[in-house]
């Protein structure tokens, strides 16, 4: 989620002054991120294996404190508060175990500052970590990543200075999975359409051959297939939707058969059966741009595209075209690239589109989740302890 | 079935296509049984035509059913209803005719939980108003319009457990959410283990809990104005009330109230009274408030469902056989 104001949030961030307004460069080592909210749907296997020695959920609270002189370790945010700053109840997380710098804090004194910061906590993206950071931080352990998606990182440079990177699996996959069902739902019954007629001012009654088309039942084309993956299918059973899925590897028969999920070998199969495709992807070199005309072609022109993994994902030009000619039905976005769009993109303007500011993961109780996530692992790793959720360069 | 003389038996009909009538899709299926008849037709030829209907089909609550009409109409056997909630009808005025009724109770349940969750899952995620900010010129915003709240693992409370009510709570289930319910009756011990559903003997205790509240009720004398000023007291002030049985089951001008003044967090309703409100109604003002169009079966499925299912209850009546769904007056 982004919190700029008005189109100000366009404008790029200073220290990524020389990216393209195009979406990621996967050769490059620094990816853009224009304000996007990095929250991914999936633990991903290409880009990093996660720790043999991880300790998974067993260790995740917050309670252990560091450093034996009675001084709370030091840990550099972006800012408290203001258009991408952390929330200020987050900032009285992190004070409980903390001492707490932001980057103007950082920036205006970094002689001092710079040997306290042992941790970084990278919110919404940010701060931003490239070289020129890392190497004026000879104390630092740790990046711990608020939120799943890593693809903002460059994890071998990072892993270079010797310096960690966690991220939050465990707090998103159910307000993600949520929002992937919500969205699915809305498009369907035409929700926000029809909620604008219902309070428009011209409306004098409700046509009875206004209709959606039916959940229960149809098929949903799962493309995707980790934790948040599996939790939609879970949902999506209830609804006694027929599940098919894609994934890089299959999952185990008892796995599949307890949410009903048939394994589609071939995407093109799954595309062209299913009445909903949902793309629970993470971002990497091999599902850049996994969905573009040819993908839309198959698809049935009954049928929605639902994306809850990265904007990249799709490719946006052919999405356009594809949702203009109705060669699918509708399509419902919680990511897009560029985060926010121009506001002349045309997907603005198409009335069988939904777009939301990339919420997965934006529910009160989420966000909190999210930062005692990072705090648990922030502070495994400085007390040498078995780290939650480490990601690692592939 | 073919009557005497080979003709198929008359249904009445309101209207045929545009924004009231049978869907034009369903025509030819109708067709296949019946031979259609328009009110208009009718009120061209009220004597002759009169004569040979033998069943009425009602789509969105028309033609109104009165004396008059059930007078004029001497070989009326049946009236099937275009969905399950008969609060549109005098159930004794139409039984003193002898003339059975059927509602559609099949067809509408998926399609009718699906809306429920179509609108919980919305409000709780402020879907509607981030979308409208997404799509903004102005894009003007802060943290606090977008954060909505947690799904998986709130309390939902169901009021109304029948064929619907207990289709959500099987959705709800997959959500983790912790469902209480309260129903005139209470569900057998394996249908409340079945969907992790604790009865509340008291609709008290259930708005005092819940996190959601879902009217999943029919309109009877009993539950007109159900939820007022004290039921919308109990409730959180976190709450939201969503509402997918009909506008009259909820006191609106108290809900106005409890909105704007904190006393719940939000409403969802895919039904008011009346249908659509009027343009000035407060209700359409207020920011955190969702009204959608009683989607409630507006699908193509459901619809064309809903149809086969009053279909054969018509052909039930008509050849003196038990009606898969029949409505007797309480």
């Amino acid at each position: 989620m982004f919190r700029s104001k008005a189109l100000s949030l366009l404008k790029l961030i200073p220290l990524m002054s020389g990216q393209s307004n195009l979406a990621y460069k996967f050769t490059h080592p620094v990816t853009a991120c224009h304000g996007h909210r990095c929250h991914r749907s999936v633990i991903y296997k290409q880009w990093y294996r996660t720790c043999p020695h991880s300790a998974g959920r067993r260790t995740i609270s917050a309670g252990t404190k560091v450093m034996a002189q009675g001084e709370l370790p030091g840990v550099l945010i972006l800012d408290i508060g203001g258009t991408h700053g952390v929330l200020e109840d987050l900032a009285a997380l992190l004070r409980k175990h903390f001492h707490l710098i932001t980057m103007k804090e950082f920036l205006g004194n970094k002689e001092e500052m710079r040997k306290k910061i042992q941790s970084v906590f990278v919110f919404e993206c940010r701060p931003t970590i490239d070289r020129e950071l890392l190497e004026s931080l000879p104390n630092l352990k740790v990046i711990g990543n608020s939120g799943v998606g890593v693809d903002h990182l460059d994890l071998k440079m990072i892993s270079s200075f010797g310096v960690k990177v966690t991220n939050t699996p465990n707090a998103v996959a159910d307000p993600t999975a949520d929002i992937g069902m919500a969205l699915m739902l809305a498009s369907a019954r035409r929700l926000v359409e029809g909620c604008q007629i219902a309070v428009s001012p011209d409306t004098k009654y409700f046509a009875v051959d206004w209709l959606g088309v039916e959940v229960t039942r149809a098929t949903l084309g799962i493309i995707g297939m980790g934790s948040i993956g599996y939790k939609v299918a879970q949902r999506a059973r209830a609804f006694n939707m027929r599940i098919l899925y894609h994934n890089r590897n299959r999952r185990r028969k008892e796995e599949e058969e307890a949410v009903g999920a048939h394994y589609c070998a071939k995407m093109e199969d799954l595309l062209q059966q299913s009445d909903f495709v949902m793309l629970v992807v993470n971002l990497t070199p091999e599902t850049h741009k996994l969905i573009g005309k040819k993908e839309l072609g198959l698809m049935k022109p009954t049928a929605t595209l639902i994306n809850i993994s990265r904007g990249a994902v799709i490719d946006q030009d052919a999405l356009v075209e594809a949702l203009r000619n109705k060669v699918i039905r509708a399509a419902a976005l919680d990511v897009t690239y560029p985060e926010p769009l121009p506001r002349d993109h045309p997907l603005l303007n198409l009335n069988n589109v939904i777009i939301t500011p990339h919420i997965g993961t934006a529910t009160v109780q989420a966000i909190h989740m999210m930062a005692e996530e990072a705090i648990a692992n922030i502070l495994a790793v400085l007390n040498d302890q078995p780290i939650p959720s480490e990601v690692f360069p592939k | 079935m073919i009557m005497e003389g080979g003709e198929l038996p008359w249904l009445l009909v309101n209207e045929i296509g545009g924004i009231r009538g049978i869907l034009h899709s369903h025509v030819p299926f109708l067709k296949k049984h019946f031979h259609l008849i328009t009110m208009k037709e009718f009120l061209e030829n009220r004597k002759d035509v009169g004569k040979k209907v033998q069943a009425i089909y009602l789509w969105w609550h028309k033609p109104v059913i009165d004396k008059e009409l059930l007078q004029s109409l001497p070989n009326l056997k049946v009236i099937a209803n275009s969905g399950v909630g008969m609060d549109h009808l005098d159930l004794k005025l139409v039984a003193s005719f002898g003339v059975k009724m059927a509602n559609a109770p099949r067809a509408v349940s998926s399609s009718t939980a699906d809306t429920g969750m179509a609108l919980l899952l919305a409000s709780a995620r402020r879907l509607v108003e981030v979308h409208n900010i997404s799509i903004s010129q102005s894009m003007e915003y802060c943290e606090a319009d977008i954060l909505g709240v947690k799904v998986t693992g709130a309390t939902l409370g169901i009021v109304g457990m029948g064929s619907i009510g207990y289709k959500i709570a099987l959705r709800a289930k997959a959500f983790e959410m912790n469902i209480l319910y309260h129903n005139r009756t209470r569900r057998k011990v394996q249908e409340e283990q079945a969907v992790g559903a604790t009865y509340c003997k008291t609709i008290d205790s259930l708005l005092q809990q819940a996190d959601f509240v879902m009217l999943v009720v029919s309109l009877t004398p009993q539950t007109h104005k159900l939820i007022g000023k004290r039921e919308l007291e109990l409730m959180k002030p976190t709450a939201t009330l969503i509402n997918i049985s009909r506008g009259a089951v909820v006191d609106q001008e108290a809900l106005v109230a409890a909105l704007q003044s904190g006393v719940i967090g939000a409403a969802a309703l895919d039904v008011t009274s009346p249908e659509p409100l009027p343009r000035d109604h407060p209700l359409l003002k207020l920011k955190n408030v969702i009204i959608t169009p009683h989607l409630g079966i507006k699908t193509d499925k459901a619809t064309y469902m809903i149809t086969e299912e009053a279909v054969e209850n018509i052909l039930a009546a008509l050849n003196g056989l038990p009606l898969p769904s029949e409505v007797l007056p309480s």
